[in-house]
C-alpha cells in the first residue's frame, strides 16, 4: 500500500507472551482504527484490553506481530518518539510538580518557546475547566480534577492518537457520567483518534464509534454499540453485554428455531438441524395470558427496578428474565412470546474438548499419570491382540510407542467434582455463562488448557474442580 | 475491677525515659556549656570554641571527613538501590539482606576485620589515614544509605515513567526529572544518617590508628581532662549545626515518610 492510508491505527497479528509463566496475554490480535474513530477496548480483567493498548502506547512489546502507524511499522519505536499519548487510569501526575509544570512537560521537551508553552497551557486548562489552576499543587486536587489535569496533559501535545486506559475508573458514579458526556464531546471537537478501554459495558456503548470485545486475549466481536448489543456474535458477548438470555435451541426449519420447549419464527436463516445459541434480551419478552404465548410458565420472582419490573418465569427447566412494566404475582401461570427480531441466533460453538494420550506398554492409554482403557484394534482395522502384543493387518508388530491417540469428549458428559484429585484433569473455573437449563464452565488447566463443561449446577467462579471423564463417552481417534 | 489505661498514662514510659536520658542531659550540656569553672554565666567557652584554630582545624577536618563518607556512600548506594529496586529479580530481597547483613555484626569485629585488611593491600595503615577513615566509615555506614533509597524507589509509582516517556522523555530525562526529585526524601534520610554520624564517631579513627582528632574525639579529649565546660560547649554547637542542617533538609519534604525506611 503506498500514501497516507485511511487507517491510522492497524495491529497485525499481535501476540504477546510472558515469558516468565507463558501466560499469553493477548493472542493474534488485529484490528484496524480509522482516523477520527473513537474505538473501546472492552472485556472483563484480564481480557488483554490494557495490554493491547499498552503495546499501541509503546510501554510493552508483541512478541510477535506488527503495528502500524499511517502504514509505518512502529512496532519498536520507543514511546517518546510515538505520537500518541495516554491518559492513565491513577492518573499518573507528577507529585513533586504543580499542575503548570505536569501539563507543560512535554512542551518543554520539545523545547518550544516560553510563551508559547504558558498559552498552550492555558488553553488546554479553560478547554477541562480548570482555568487558573495552574499553581496549584497535584495533591490539593479531587481524583475528578486530577484525572482532567491527567487529560489536559495529554492534549496539549496535539497527539495523533490519544489512549485513555479506564480514565473514569477511579471516579464516583456521578462524575464518571459527566466526564463521560465531556470526553465524547471533547472526542467530537478535537477529530483525533481516541482508543479507550474500560471493563464498564455501558460506558462502552455510550461513547463509542466502533468496540472491540476482547476475552482470554481473543478478539470476540468489532462493530458499532447497536451491532453489538443487537447482534452479538457469540454467547460469551451476549452475555458480557447487557443482560441476556441464553438457551441452546436447533434449527426446526426455514427461519424456525425451536428452544424452551416451543418453535418460534426468527429472522436468521440457519441450516435446518443446526444447533444454536439464541440469545432473547430481557425487554425484547412479551408477557400474554396463558395459552396465548408460544410457551407457558410460572412466575418465580418479580423485582421492582425504577423504570420496570425483572420478572422470572420458569418454563419446564428454563428460567427466562423479562423486563416488563407489567406486575403478574409470583406463582401465575403466564404465556411468553417472542418477535421474530427479538431472536438472536448464533451458531453454536463446538466445544469438544480433545487431548492427546500416549499408549503405555499394556497398549493402554495413557494421560496425566492416569491410564484409560481403549481397545485399540477397533482404532486400527485389521489389527489384533497376539500374546499381548499388538499385531497390524500385514501380521507385524505395532510399537506402543510409535502409537498417539486423541480423545475426544463433549461438554455434556464431563461430570464435575470439588475433588481434585478423583478426576483425569482438574483445573479453575475462570468463566460460567448460564444457559437457561444448564450452566456452561470454562475451566482452566494447570497447564493453561481451557476445557468447555456443561452442568445443571451452579459452581462458583474460581472453584478449584476435578473433571471426571467417563470412559464409555470418551471418543477415540489414532493420531496420523 | 477492670483496668483500663488512657492514652495518657500509655505514653508514661516513654514520657519518663525522654525527661531522664534526653531532657535532662541537654539541660546539664546547656549548664555546662554556659558557665565557667566556678559556676558562674559565662560565654566565653562559645568564643573559645569559634577562636581556637585547634577547635576549628577539627571542625574542619570532621566535615571534610563526614563529606567524603556520605559522597562515597551516595555513590554506592543509590545505583545498587536503583537497580534492586528495578529489578523484577526473584532473590533481590536477598541481596537487600546480604547488604543489611553487615549491621547484625559486632561493631568492632567488622572495622577489625576492615583493618586486617586494608593493612594487608597497604602494607601500614599509617600512609593514608584519611583515606582509610572514609573507607571503613563508608563500610560502616552504608546500610544506613541504601535502605532509606531503596525504600523511596521501591514506592515509586511505575506509571509515572511512563507517563514521561508518554509525554516524550528519553531514559535519561525520565531520570532526572522524575525519580531523582522523587527520591530524594530517601537521599536526604540516608544523608542524615550517615553525615551526622561520621563527624563524631572517632572510634573508627581510632581503630584504624588514625590519630587526627574529629569532633567526637576533641570533646572526649575535653572531658577526660575535666574540662566540662568547653566539652560541653563544642558537644551543643554541634547539635545546633545538627538541627539546622535537619530542619534545612526537612523543608519542604513532608512526604519525607520513608525517613528511617520501613526495613530499620
Amino acid at each position: 500500500m503506498q500514501g497516507k492510508t485511511e487507517n491510522i491505527i492497524e495491529l497485525r497479528g499481535i501476540t504477546r507472551r510472558f515469558d516468565d509463566n507463558g501466560f499469553i496475554a493477548v493472542d493474534n490480535f488485529n484490528l484496524e482504527i480509522k482516523r477520527g474513530e473513537f474505538v473501546t477496548f472492552l472485556g472483563p480483567s484480564g481480557c488483554g484490553k490494557t495490554t493491547t493498548l499498552r503495546m499501541i502506547a509503546g510501554f510493552d512489546m508483541p512478541t510477535s506481530g506488527q503495528i502500524l502507524l499511517d502504514g509505518e511499522d512502529i512496532t519498536k519505536v520507543p514511546a517518546n518518539k510515538r505520537p500518541i499519548n495516554t491518559v492513565f487510569q491513577r492518573y499518573a501526575l507528577f507529585p513533586h510538580m504543580n499542575i503548570f509544570e505536569n501539563i507543560a512537560f512535554g512542551l518543554k521537551l520539545k523545547k518550544l518557546p516560553k510563551d508559547v508553552i504558558e498559552k498552550k497551557v492555558k488553553e488546554v486548562l479553560e478547554m477541562v475547566d480548570l482555568e487558573g489552576f495552574e499553581n496549584r499543587r497535584v495533591s490539593t486536587l479531587s481524583g475528578g480534577q486530577q484525572q482532567r489535569v491527567g487529560i489536559a496533559r495529554a492534549l496539549v501535545n496535539e497527539p495523533e492518537i490519544l489512549l485513555l486506559d479506564e480514565p473514569l475508573g477511579a471516579l464516583d458514579l456521578k462524575m464518571r457520567k459527566e466526564m463521560q458526556i465531556e470526553l465524547k464531546n471533547m472526542h467530537e471537537r478535537l477529530g483525533i483518534t481516541f482508543i479507550y478501554v474500560t471493563h464498564d459495558q455501558e460506558e462502552a456503548l455510550t461513547m463509542s464509534d466502533k468496540i472491540v470485545v476482547m476475552s482470554e486475549g481473543k478478539t470476540q466481536q468489532i462493530g458499532t454499540p447497536e451491532d453489538i448489543y443487537n447482534e452479538p456474535q457469540n454467547a460469551f458477548v451476549a452475555d458480557f453485554i447487557g443482560d441476556s438470555n441464553i438457551f441452546r435451541g436447533i434449527m426446526t426449519g426455514e427461519k424456525k428455531v425451536r428452544f424452551c420447549g416451543g418453535e418460534f419464527e426468527c429472522v436468521d436463516e440457519v441450516n435446518v438441524g443446526t444447533v444454536v445459541d439464541v440469545v432473547v434480551r430481557p425487554e425484547d419478552v412479551i408477557l400474554t395470558k396463558v395459552g396465548e404465548g408460544t410457551v407457558s410458565g410460572v412466575v418465580t420472582s418479580v423485582t421492582f427496578k425504577g423504570i420496570h419490573y425483572e420478572i422470572t418465569v420458569e418454563c419446564g427447566k428454563n428460567e427466562i428474565v423479562i423486563q416488563s412494566t407489567k406486575t403478574p404475582a409470583v406463582g401465575d401461570p403466564v404465556g411468553i412470546k417472542l418477535d421474530p427480531d427479538g431472536i438472536h441466533i448464533m451458531i453454536a460453538e463446538k466445544n469438544t474438548t480433545t487431548f492427546e494420550c500416549t499408549v503405555d506398554k499394556w497398549y493402554n492409554l495413557e494421560f496425566n499419570g492416569e491410564t484409560i482403557h481403549c481397545d485399540l484394534t477397533k482404532l486400527i482395522p485389521g489389527s489384533r491382540m497376539e500374546e499381548e502384543v499388538l499385531v497390524n493387518q500385514r501380521g507385524e508388530v505395532v510399537e506402543p510407542d510409535s502409537l498417539k491417540v486423541i480423545a475426544s469428549i463433549e461438554p455434556g458428559d464431563i461430570d464435575m467434582t470439588d475433588d481434585r484429585d478423583e478426576g483425569l484433569i482438574d483445573g479453575q473455573i475462570i468463566n460460567l455463562i448460564y444457559k437457561g437449563d444448564h450452566y456452561s464452565y470454562v475451566v482452566r488447566t494447570e497447564e493453561g488448557h481451557d476445557i468447555i463443561v456443561d452442568d445443571e449446577y451452579l459452581w462458583n467462579l474460581e472453584d478449584q474442580v476435578g473433571l471426571i471423564l467417563p470412559e464409555d463417552k470418551l471418543h477415540f481417534e489414532l493420531k496420523k | 475491677m477492670k483496668t483500663t489505661f488512657s492514652r495518657k498514662q500509655l505514653a508514661i514510659p516513654y514520657s519518663l525515659f525522654l525527661i531522664i536520658f534526653v531532657i535532662l542531659p541537654l539541660l546539664v550540656i546547656g549548664f555546662y556549656a554556659l558557665t565557667d569553672s566556678t559556676g558562674r554565666f559565662t560565654l566565653s567557652n562559645f568564643l573559645n570554641f569559634f577562636t581556637d584554630t585547634n577547635t576549628l582545624g577539627t571542625l574542619f577536618y570532621s566535615f571534610a571527613l563526614a563529606f567524603a563518607t556520605t559522597a562515597v556512600c551516595l555513590l554506592i548506594a543509590y545505583p545498587t538501590a536503583y537497580f534492586l529496586a528495578s529489578s523484577k529479580w526473584k532473590f533481590k530481597s536477598v541481596i537487600v539482606m546480604i547488604f543489611v547483613m553487615p549491621m547484625w555484626i559486632n561493631f568492632t569485629l567488622r572495622i577489625t576485620a576492615m583493618k586486617e585488611i586494608l593493612n594487608a593491600i597497604e602494607g601500614n595503615l599509617a600512609f593514608y589515614p584519611f583515606l582509610n577513615s572514609v573507607i571503613g566509615m563508608s563500610y560502616d555506614f552504608l546500610p544506613f544509605m541504601i535502605l532509606p533509597i531503596y525504600t523511596t524507589l521501591t514506592k515509586l509509582d511505575r506509571s509515572l515513567l511512563e507517563a514521561a516517556k508518554d509525554l516524550g522523555a528519553k531514559d535519561m530525562t525520565a531520570f532526572l526529572k522524575i525519580t531523582l526529585p522523587l527520591s530524594l526524601p530517601g537521599i536526604v534520610s540516608g544523608v542524615s544518617m550517615v553525615f551526622l554520624p561520621a563527624m563524631t564517631n572517632y572510634v573508627v579513627l581510632d581503630m584504624l590508628y588514625n590519630s587526627t582528632y574529629i569532633m567526637g574525639s576533641l570533646i572526649g579529649s575535653y572531658f577526660s581532662a575535666y574540662d566540662w565546660h568547653n566539652g560541653s560547649m563544642i558537644a551543643l554547637v554541634l547539635l545546633l549545626i545538627i538541627c539546622v542542617f535537619t530542619l534545612l533538609s526537612n523543608g519542604d519534604a513532608e512526604d519525607a515518610n520513608a525517613r528511617g525506611g520501613a526495613l530499620l
